[in-house]
C-alpha cells in the first residue's frame, strides 16, 4: 500500500507529518477554545438569570 | 450565529472529505515526476497552504476596510479570528517548501524575492495577532490591527507576484493558473485541485467557528463588565 518514496522518503514523509499535526492540533485548539467559550457563556447567563 | 450553526456541519463534512480524498490521492496514487522524484508529493501541501496564507491576508484586509469605513464589529472580529489561521498556513508553506527546496535547489532556505517576501508576510501575521493581544480597547486594537493589515497587503501581494516585479529567483512560476493555457500534467492537476478545495474550505470553517467564538468572548468580556459595575 505504502509507496516507494525512494531517496527522498525522509523529506516527503517529514513535510507531511510536520503539515498534518500542525493542521490537526490548530483544528483541536480551535474546538476546545469555542467549547471553552460556549461553556463559560452559558454559565454566566445561567447566574445572571438565577440573580433575575 | 444561527445560519453559521446550520451550515457548519456540512462544511466540516466536505472539508474533510476533500481534504482525505485530496491528499490520499495525491500521495498514494500518483507517479513520482520524472525529474523531482517523489518530492513532488509535497505539492499537495504545499500550494493549498501557500494560496491560503495569502488569501487568508487578503480576507482579512477586505475585513478591515469594512471594519474602517463601515465599524462592522463582526468584521474586525472576522479578521481576527482569520490571522492566526493564515499563520499556520505560512509556516506549513514556509515548512515544507524549505523540504522541498534542499533535494531540488540543494538548499533550504535562499534570499529568492518569493521567499523573502513570505518570511516578511510571516512577520505580519505574528505582528497582526500580537498587537491584538497588547491593546485592551478593542476598538482601538481593530483600528491599529486594520491599518497594519493594510500595510501587510503589500506583502501579502508580493509572495505571489514577486518573480514578475524582480529577478525570478530559485523559485519557479504558479504550478496552476487561470490564465495560462498548460498547467500541470492531470496525474498531478485533479488531486491538486481537490486538496487546494479541502484548504478553501478548511479555512472558511475554522474562520467561522473561530468567529463564533471572539463573539461569544466579547459577550463573556461585557457580562463580566456589568458585574463588575453592579
Amino acid at each position: 500500500m505504502m509507496p516507494d518514496l525512494g531517496k527522498y522518503a525522509a523529506d516527503v514523509l517529514l513535510a507531511y507529518a510536520v503539515s498534518i499535526i500542525l493542521i490537526l492540533g490548530f483544528v483541536v485548539f480551535c474546538w476546545l477554545q469555542s467549547r471553552m467559550a460556549v461553556k463559560r457563556l452559558k454559565d454566566m447567563e445561567d447566574r445572571r438569570e438565577h440573580r433575575g | 450565529m444561527s445560519t453559521s450553526q446550520v451550515i457548519l456541519p456540512w462544511l466540516i463534512c466536505i472539508t474533510a472529505a476533500c481534504l482525505v480524498v485530496g491528499l490520499v490521492w495525491g500521495f498514494f496514487f500518483t507517479q513520482d515526476d520524472f525529474r523531482q522524484g517523489s518530492t513532488v508529493k509535497i505539492i499537495y501541501l504545499h500550494v493549498p497552504s501557500a494560496l491560503m496564507a495569502i488569501n487568508a491576508w487578503l480576507m482579512m484586509l477586505v475585513a478591515s476596510l469594512i471594519w474602517l469605513i463601515r465599524r462592522h464589529h463582526v468584521s474586525a472580529l472576522a479578521a481576527k479570528a482569520a490571522a492566526p489561521i493564515g499563520l499556520v498556513m505560512t509556516l506549513i508553506a514556509l515548512f515544507t517548501g524549505a523540504i522541498w527546496g534542499k533535494p531540488i535547489w540543494n538548499t533550504y532556505w535562499a534570499p529568492d524575492p518569493r521567499l523573502m517576501s513570505f518570511m516578511f508576510l510571516l512577520f505580519c501575521y505574528v505582528g497582526y495577532i500580537a498587537l491584538w493581544e497588547a491593546v485592551d480597547d478593542v476598538d482601538a486594537a481593530a483600528d491599529m490591527t486594520s491599518i497594519l493589515c493594510l500595510v501587510g497587503s503589500v506583502f501579502a501581494l508580493l509572495s505571489r507576484y514577486a518573480f514578475i516585479f524582480w529577478d525570478r529567483g530559485l523559485h519557479q512560476e504558479a504550478s496552476l493558473s487561470l490564465d495560462k493555457e498548460t498547467n500541470i500534467a492531470n496525474e498531478f492537476y485533479y488531486p491538486l485541485l481537490i486538496c487546494m478545495a479541502g484548504f478553501v474550505l478548511l479555512f472558511i470553517t475554522l474562520v467561522l467557528v473561530r468567529t463564533r467564538t471572539e463573539i461569544r468572548s466579547r459577550r463573556i468580556r461585557a457580562l463580566m463588565a456589568r458585574e463588575r459595575m453592579a
